[in-house]
């Protein structure tokens, strides 16, 4: 097996360490690496004249590192994705995104329906978002339901198309794209002003997930340390912001069942529980917390104690109320078999966080590649063997559980506040960086890449609805279609995550 | 005169009061959830505000969409008129009413799936044909129910049946007739649309049955299709409490008392239910009702058993 460029999580290398391969053989390099265990957590290109340069990001879990495969791309290279189908969605984007032809990809549907980032200016717009070949069965009592982009409910534009027969949904395609805000375009060129916003709002309910991985995007190429303290309080908002949405997802999954006395306590305690984030900022989603360099605000001496009673008291009620999902027989009927994934499916397709592993996938940032305080603190990994909506919700309360458990540790034992470091905003030019943070969905990949000057050529971010969107698909096969709404929230994927 | 004064009041008191069970499942719900819930009379302040509006029709529905909910609410208010009050007789009372008062029932749930495939969405089609499917297991449930209480009192009329019934029908058949009310309490949750056949509160058009047929209605449609839906809750739960309370063996001004006694009872007992059970999965609802049906013939089998 050839050795490649690997790198750490939070790394840098220098851009012209990474060799430039040749189409074929980086084609040969990644299908070796996934072969051999690695995963896709990107693929991605960045401008480079008129052509385009690949970079492909192989995580590899038995290391704990990360390597960096690439080559330059004019319009066409062979696909990956007949091999490798965790490519698909990748390569659907670069194909999109580029204009560059993966040969052989089975279908290159748009994801976003955005205007290419490559090309003339006078080429004609990409059809309106939503308009695009749609899987089509034929037959008798085949029937087609279409539903979104605008819903009953108040959640984020998608739509979806199922396939039934009766009752039974033989294919599901998701068509996103309705939340595109053109992010990485703007990023380009940046760090500026906006940026810390742009990574606040990327997906509003995972704004510590990504402004962690942003920062440490950057302080990987400045070279800059945080200091211990600002490690813990970043740990500490991560973990709070996966506890809250995971008590809002099982509140919200007990009412698409109809139950209402988990479902009522949920979203009470999911508020105090984003109330504790609050606490640390001064805003309930964390933002202005995390910032380049270490955190905008620090923990006092009475937020901490006042943080500790509430985030036990918080975690006491939250067990009363979800205990009673797992007692309830009426609960258990609905939750258990339903949108179920095979180990191997999620292997196949790649899936990341609370969906990968209530498919008994051991995969977690924080264990696999651990950067921060969780190199010197552990959080136990939760898996579950079912891969159905009973494993998602499960695998969530466990979670719940550990988190709570690792932030009352961590606030035990808080390292002294350090004195002020000055924090150099130069970056190293000419080189890539790249950050994952387990986000409350799952892996969040930032990758940036400098130009000579310093500034991001380009910036790319991987969201883990990215990876998983293509995994609820795959789960309503041959399910129920009054069950979709149930599946769909046990993911509870993101769609401006994806959309960007 | 007295009577016709009688069965005046006891339709309108019918009338007036239906709306206000939901109320007061509705309130029941709030306090297991720990809220305050909406007030008892929110249904009738949402009636009030819908006839006050105007109406929206698809360009795809025929007049038979915006008849439906005019059929609909007479053909229970016809239902109405023939279920007597314990032993209080019924406006209307002929041999055989009670077909006709299942079929009332039936025409309304007609109306409403002929509506909801004149909109010609996939939703709505989807709804129709669940609804179809389970009223096609439900009826049969109470049509076998009823058949039971006709064999119990000897007499082929609502009235006639709650006349005939006493303390003397529960000791002779008591296990028969609890059969029976628990029969029909299953047929009370699926009608009615509750949990946990069918969620009320639902907004996922995917999962639901009654809710999503009626999806396309706006203004006094909607405020006649909820008015109905309400007076169906109101003259099945008369049906159920109507077998409860014969056993009090009732006279006179007692009988009206521990009968809104009994609503509120089974409006609170609903409430409850929906409180601490999860929706079924659609494909476990046969089997509630396969279940309902054996109860209703098995009580039906052991009062022939015993009468003849």
């Amino acid at each position: 097996m050839t050795i490649d460029r690997t790198l750490p999580n939070g790394g840098s290398i220098p851009l012209d360490s990474t060799p430039d391969l040749a189409a074929p053989e980086f084609r040969r390099r990644v299908l070796e690496g996934v072969t051999n265990g690695a995963r896709i957590a990107a693929l991605f290109g960045c401008p480079e004249g008129d052509s385009v340069r690949l970079f492909s990001i192989l995580a590899w879990e038995d290391t704990g590192l990360l390597s960096v495969l690439s080559t330059t791309v004019k319009d066409r290279y062979p696909s990956l994705t007949p091999d490798c189908p965790q490519a698909h969605l990748f390569e659907r984007e670069l194909a999109e995104q580029w204009r560059i032809t993966p040969e052989g990809h089975p279908w290159l549907k748009p994801v976003r329906f955005q205007t290419p980032m490559r090309g003339k200016s006078n080429e004609p717009l990409p059809t309106q978002c939503g308009v695009a070949d749609f899987f089509q069965m034929t037959g008798e009592e085949v029937h087609e339901v279409a539903v979104g982009p605008v819903h009953a409910g108040i959640i984020e534009p998608g739509h979806f198309r199922f396939q039934c027969h009766g009752e039974t949904v033989h294919h599901l395609e998701i068509s996103l794209g309705y939340q595109h805000r053109g992010i990485e375009k703007a990023l380009a060129g940046g760090p500026d002003k906006r940026t810390l916003h742009y990574m606040e709002t990327l997906a509003g309910d995972t704004t510590i997930g990504h402004t962690t991985a942003y920062c440490r995007t950057i302080e990987a190429l400045t070279k800059s340390r945080v200091p211990a303290r600002a490690q813990v309080v970043r740990g500490i908002a991560l973990e709070l912001e996966r506890i809250a949405n995971h008590i809002g997802d099982l509140g919200a999954l007990a009412g698409d069942i109809g139950f209402l006395p988990t479902m009522s306590y949920c979203g009470r305690i999911r508020g105090d529980v984003l109330n504790l984030t609050a606490l640390l900022c001064g805003n309930r989603f964390g933002r202005r917390l995390i910032e380049p360099g270490g955190t905008g605000y620090d923990l006092t001496e009475d937020s901490l104690a006042q943080l500790r009673d509430r985030l036990k008291t918080a975690i006491t009620d939250a067990e009363q109320a979800i205990s009673l999902l797992w007692k309830t027989p009426s609960v258990l009927a609905r939750f258990e078999g339903a949108g179920p994934i095979s180990r191997k499916t999620a292997e196949e397709i790649g899936l990341v966080g609370v969906s990968a592993r209530a498919c008994g996938l051991e995969r977690d940032v924080r264990r696999d590649f651990p950067y921060g305080i969780f190199q010197m603190a552990h959080i136990p990994i939760v898996t579950w063997h079912t891969g159905d909506v009973f494993a998602r919700a499960f695998v969530r309360w466990l979670e719940i559980e550990r988190s709570a458990m690792f932030i009352l540790d961590q606030l035990e034992s808080l390292p002294a506040r350090p004195p002020a470091a000055p924090f150099t905003r130069q970056m190293s030019s000419r080189h890539l960086a790249l950050a994952l943070v387990e986000g409350w969905r799952g892996e969040i990949c930032h990758v940036a890449v400098t130009n000579e000057a310093g500034r991001f050529a380009c910036y790319k971010i991987v969201d883990p609805s990215f990876h998983n969107w293509f995994g609820l698909a795959l789960a309503l096969r041959e399910q129920q279609i009054s069950d979709f709404p149930l599946c769909n929230k046990s993911f509870n994927l993101s769609y401006c995550g994806h959309d960007l | 005169m007295k009577t016709l004064l009688l069965h005046a009041f006891m339709l309108f008191s019918g009338l007036i009061a239906a709306p206000f069970l939901l109320g007061v499942i509705n309130r029941t719900k709030a306090l297991f959830a720990g809220r305050k819930g909406a007030p008892l009379f929110q249904l009738y302040f949402d009636m009030a505000k819908l006839l006050r509006k105007g109406v929206t029709y698809s360009r795809t529905t025929t007049w038979i969409f915006r008849a439906a909910p005019v059929i609909g609410l007479s053909a229970v208010m016809t239902a109405m008129t023939l279920m007597p009050l314990a032993r209080m007789s019924a406006p209307l009372s002929f041999p055989g009413d009670l077909v006709l008062f299942a079929y009332c029932l039936g025409l309304m749930r007609f109306v409403t799936v002929l509506a909801a495939l004149d909109t010609g969405s996939s939703f709505e089609g989807m709804g129709a044909s669940r609804e179809v499917q389970f009223s096609a297991l439900a009826e049969p449930v109470l049509i076998i129910a009823i058949a039971a209480l006709v064999c119990a009192a000897g007499s082929p009329s609502l009235t006639a049946i709650f006349a005939a019934m006493t303390r003397a029908t529960w000791q002779a058949l008591g296990p028969a007739l609890v059969l029976i009310v628990a029969a029909l309490l299953v047929i009370f949750l699926v009608e009615n649309a509750r949990i946990p056949v069918d969620d009320p509160n639902t907004h996922l058009e995917l999962t639901m049955i009654h809710e999503v047929m009626v999806l396309d209605y706006s203004g006094p449609d909607l405020a006649f299709i909820l008015y109905a839906a309400s007076l169906k809750l109101w003259v099945l739960g008369t049906l159920i409490v109507n077998i409860a309370i014969s056993f009090l063996d009732l006279h006179g001004f007692f009988t009206p008392l521990a009968f809104t006694a009994g609503m509120l009872v089974l409006a609170v007992l609903v409430g409850i239910i929906e409180s601490i059970m999860a929706r079924l999965s659609l494909l476990k609802v046969p089997r509630l009702l396969m279940g309902a049906l054996v109860l209703a013939v098995l009580a039906f089998a052991f009062i022939a058993r015993f009468t003849s």
